[in-house]
């Protein structure tokens, strides 16, 4: 069968807003799997900047087991790459719990996506999931998060939040919340919304003195701040935040 | 210190200020009261420059630059405060950050030195003594979540820091309680009132002059200034309405 036939198209949702050509002669198979232990804690960070090494396509799936009582905490920035996607799949035993906190930014014609599937197989998991998208030229950037309670989750709180702000007229985002809830004693939150820049703040800073571009950087610094507040360690939220407003400050 | 002459201004094509002239020297509080609608708040954010406001004729010169020349950072840096009658919210961004970045981007572009963190919190603390301000609430975001009263004070503490040579303030007195006026008069009094500077007050009401004495007081209606007085002409308009005060005039 030829490779191609393999391929997803946009007529499945999750590739829907993808750049689905670019994924001709990539692995679709390469799952990176994170078992974490039940009672455990695990985090991992994903920084798709500008360098050598970024390839043209960046495509990451990872398949995550949280066990009993265990815990796991992605954040990721993707601001490089024409198109890069990160792709969560998670399975949530009884009382785990799943923290995203995701940032797309991205100009020109590129596309930066966040798909998740999140699956709270067992009773009292919890899972919260905060993206933020900055987009100017023709940049896209998406979210598509799918979230599936089985009949027996029950007391599963979930909560999914995405926000993008354009920066140029041009620039799209797409937000996708899918619920499938089949338990009855469930939360599931969800909010999707996209704007501007506040011209109204921008000429409250101008007037204490900030330059429009200094403007800018605090109030999508601001913007952004959301994703990364409950990633724990500082230096590191530093340093992803930094990866983020830089690529804007370069390209604007 | 600021000249205004024969100011025309406009908002999406309706004249708003038509023909103001002005001249407010060092050393001056200078009270602009007028009824609804005249051109007192146009008149603040011509000054301060904010987009949308066009200005069709007329000249402002500030410390003998034209000031309408400056886009509205240089304006701050050049020395000029707007106090905002709707103090702004911005979510995500610290008052103490965004106060360190709007001071030393006014100083470097001053060609002076940036003060370190340090010296700025000691600067905002003392600015927020000066206006009874709980200095803890300088670490939450600009604005948000503040009372009226709060965000009027929270605007003179933003003075105190930068320490502008002319404040242009709007309507700094409304939605504050009569202590609170008194406060936040006294803080204009402490921070603005220098033989080197110079203050803009637009007010609706006599009482915050009572506390930040004006040299002059002008009546500002249709857009120009038809009447300059006193500060008994205040309380002239507080006692007999704008309508017969104009007549007179």
């Amino acid at each position: 069968m030829p490779e191609a036939a393999e391929l997803p198209t946009r007529r499945e949702e999750g590739w829907r807003y993808s750049r689905v050509e670019r994924l001709q002669g990539e692995n679709l198979d390469n799952w990176r799997i994170i078992d974490v232990a039940a009672g455990e804690s695990f985090r991992d960070t994903l920084v798709i900047a500008d360098g050598d090494e970024t390839k043209p396509t960046e495509l990451h799936r990872w398949r995550v087991t949280v066990g009993e009582g265990a815990r796991c905490e992605v954040f990721a920035v993707l601001s490089s790459a024409e198109f890069a996607r990160l792709e969560v799949e998670v399975t949530l035993g009884k009382g785990a719990h799943f923290e995203l906190g995701g940032i797309t930014v991205g100009g020109r014609e590129t596309v930066r996506e966040i798909v998740t599937r999140t699956v709270h197989a067992e009773p009292e998991g919890t899972s919260n999931q905060t993206v933020r998208a900055v987009h100017w030229g023709h940049g896209t950037g998406n979210f598509l998060g799918n979230i599936d309670v089985v009949r027996h989750a029950q007391k599963t709180d979930a909560a999914q939040d995405f926000k993008g702000l354009l920066l140029e007229k041009g620039a799209s985002v797409n937000a996708v919340p899918q619920l499938e809830i089949f338990a009855d004693d469930v939360k599931c939150a969800h909010g999707a919304s996209v704007g501007q820049l506040d011209e109204t703040a921008r000429f409250y800073m101008a007037a204490r003195g900030l330059s429009p571009d200094l403007s800018r950087r605090l109030l999508v610094q601001a913007f952004l701040g959301d994703a990364l507040v409950s990633l724990e360690d500082d230096d590191l939220r530093e340093a992803m935040m930094v990866h983020a407003l830089d690529k804007v400050d370069k390209a604007l | 210190m600021l000249k205004i002459d024969n100011l025309h201004a406009e908002i999406d094509g309706k004249t708003i200020l038509n023909g103001l002239s002005l001249t407010i020297p060092a050393g001056e509080v200078h009270a602009i009261m007028g009824p609804n609608g005249a051109g007192k708040s146009t008149l603040a954010y011509v000054l301060g420059g904010r987009p949308g406001y066009e200005v069709t004729a007329g000249s402002v010169e500030f410390n003998g630059q034209d000031l309408l020349d400056l886009e509205p950072h240089e304006r701050a840096a050049a020395g000029l405060f707007l106090g905002f009658q709707y103090p702004v919210e911005i979510p995500g961004v610290s008052n103490l950050q965004f106060l360190r970045e709007a001071l030393n981007s006014q100083r470097k572009a001053r060609g002076e030195e940036a003060l370190t963190g340090g010296e700025f919190l000691k600067l905002a603390k003392d600015k927020a003594g000066l206006l009874k301000l709980d200095p803890e609430m300088l670490k939450r975001h600009v604005n948000v979540g503040f009372s009226g009263g709060e965000k009027k004070r929270a605007e003179m503490v933003q003075m105190g820091i930068l320490d502008p040579q002319f404040a242009v303030l709007d309507e700094t007195d409304s939605g504050l309680d009569i202590d609170a006026l008194r406060v936040v008069g006294e803080g204009i009094n402490a921070i603005m009132r220098d033989p080197a500077k110079g203050v803009l007050l637009i007010t609706h009401y006599q009482r915050l002059l009572e506390v930040v004495k004006p040299d002059k007081v002008s009546i500002l209606s249709k857009g120009r200034i038809v009447h300059t007085g006193g500060p008994e002409l205040a309380q002239r308009l507080e006692n007999e309405g704008y309508d017969a005060v104009m007549a007179d005039a």
